[in-house]
């Protein structure tokens, strides 16, 4: 399995990623190969605030819906409408396909999330 | 998934990648590569399913006739020896106990395939109901059974038996034929709106049965198959899902499937609810849409026109073949006119479908 190490991992298996372009959100290679082919995708509008642990997303394989949660909170920069086009690129480059970019509101929530080594043994143990 | 029931091909699935899910008590496979590479597969070249969770129940004896006429909605009096029928067994209310499957071998001996989810359920019903010269045999757990699905069934079953398929008309059977040099019963019936064949076996001979198909369809293209494919690929040709379209809550003549009631038959149970249902009008009926808002519709999903609330959404998705989101409702009978424009409930939101012709799919397939 697929677990990149530059970025931090909530047990939902979501993945956020801080660099010079701002802190973004998607869903682990784990958690696209459980959901099998992904179909569609309903995102959050710009300028909408949410919670950790809150639903921002939902994606829908072709067998069931599943909610997406923020793994930190903050203010919704940017949405990816690549993915309501085209959500099957989830499967194949999870972790290319950012869902949204947020502006932290604590930086701190970084810190209860899971490094790349500790997300490939919860995978493991779940 | 210990505490599950296993089928005669449960190693297989595990050998071909199969990811495990239960259904009706089963442990099977949703999907082996993925729904849509399957559903594909199964439209375009062939498609081999393990449908040995269906339940098997042999009907026999002097009075084996007489008991399913009484039992079905159908006319089993006008099938002959070879024959498959598609029916329904009805309570006395006009509900639906199950959708099933009916070959005769014989006047006297005829096999019933059954729902996994109901194959108790049926059994009961059928010794409930049965006189003393009629034996019921519940064959479930001794025998397994294959659905190889798609454009290039036949040719890729050909190569296993020297029967002429090409002979096997749809819903007739072959039995006692050899496919890879295993006794098989075969008929030309499925569930996936494409050509295809049901392969029925000893559950000894199951696992190298399946194998041999494979290895014989390879060159053509042919792919295990899973529970996701089946339900898209079901879905798309209309063919109802017990526990969906069809319950002990909803009739055969609100599930569109009146052809299927055969009122000129004297007596069957269900007869007197369904006649007066039948002239009377119902009001419920079922329909399908497609969706023109974006979202997915999803069983249980509430239908609205006008804000009203009409009935609910029985099975939905996305379909592989047309690109779009499609589902069936079942709704008050009032809104159900091709072209009508409904809303779909979904996560709190109303979503605008349009009400289409159905099936959805249908493949102009060799039906002789």
């Amino acid at each position: 399995m697929n677990i990149p190490t530059d970025r931090k991992y909530s047990k939902e298996h979501e993945w956020v990623k801080v660099s010079a372009s701002g802190v973004s959100i998607g869903i682990t290679d784990h958690a696209q190969h459980a959901l099998g082919d992904i179909v569609f995708v309903e995102l959050p509008e710009t300028g909408m605030e949410v919670g950790a642990g809150e639903v921002f997303a939902v994606v829908e394989s072709v067998k069931a819906a599943s909610d997406v949660y923020a793994p930190v909170g903050g203010k919704i920069l940017k949405v990816n409408e690549e993915l309501l086009a085209s959500p099957e690129i989830i499967n194949s480059e999870p972790y290319e396909s950012w869902f949204i970019v947020i502006e932290m509101s604590d930086q701190g929530e970084l810190e209860s999330l899971l490094s790349a080594d500790e997300y490939g043994q919860f995978c493991k143990e779940e | 998934m210990d505490n599950l029931l296993k089928t005669p091909l449960y190693d297989l699935h595990h050998k071909y990648g199969g990811k495990m899910v239960e259904f009706a008590g089963w442990a099977l496979p949703v999907y082996y590569s993925g729904i849509l590479d399957e559903h594909e597969a199964v439209r375009s070249r062939a498609g081999l399913f393990d449908v040995s969770h269906m339940g098997r129940i042999e009907v026999k004896g002097k009075g084996a006739l007489r008991f399913l006429q009484m039992l079905i909605t159908g006319d089993a009096g006008i099938m002959v020896d070879g024959k498959a029928m598609y029916s329904l067994m009805c309570y006395p209310h006009g509900g639906v106990v199950d959708d099933i499957l009916i070959y005769r071998f014989g006047p006297e001996h005829f096999l019933v395939v059954v729902n996994a989810s109901n194959t108790d359920k049926d059994h009961n019903w059928m010794v409930q109901n049965k006189t003393d010269d009629v034996e019921i045999i519940n064959l479930s757990r001794d025998t397994a059974q294959l659905a190889l699905q798609g454009p290039q069934a036949e040719k890729i079953l050909q190569g296993l038996t020297t029967v002429n398929l090409s002979e096997l008309r749809f819903f007739r059977m072959l039995c006692d034929i050899k496919i890879a040099g295993f006794n098989c019963l075969v008929s030309r019936t499925g569930y996936t709106g494409e050509d295809g064949f049901e392969v029925y076996t000893s559950t000894c001979h199951a696992q190298a049965l399946w194998e041999a198909i494979l290895q014989a369809g390879s060159s053509d293209g042919v792919v295990p198959a899973g529970l996701g494919a089946r339900d898209t690929l079901r879905m798309e040709a209309c063919l109802p899902l017990y526990g969906h379209e069809l319950s002990p809550d909803i009739t055969p003549l609100e599930a569109g499937l009146a052809k299927f009631v055969n009122f000129y038959k004297l007596s069957f149970i269900g007869r007197e609810a369904l006649t007066d249902l039948f002239e009377k009008g119902t009001a419920r009926k079922l329909v399908g849409f497609e969706m023109e808002d974006r979202g997915i519709p999803r069983a249980h999903y509430a239908v609205e026109s006008g804000g009203r609330e009409i009935g609910s959404v029985t099975s939905g998705g996305y379909s592989p073949t047309l690109k779009k989101n499609i589902g069936l409702a079942l709704i008050d009978a009032a809104y159900s006119k091709q072209g009508e424009k409904i809303d779909v409930i979904i996560r709190n939101k109303r979503q605008r479908a349009l009400i289409v012709p159905t099936p959805f799919f249908k493949k102009q397939y060799r039906n002789k």
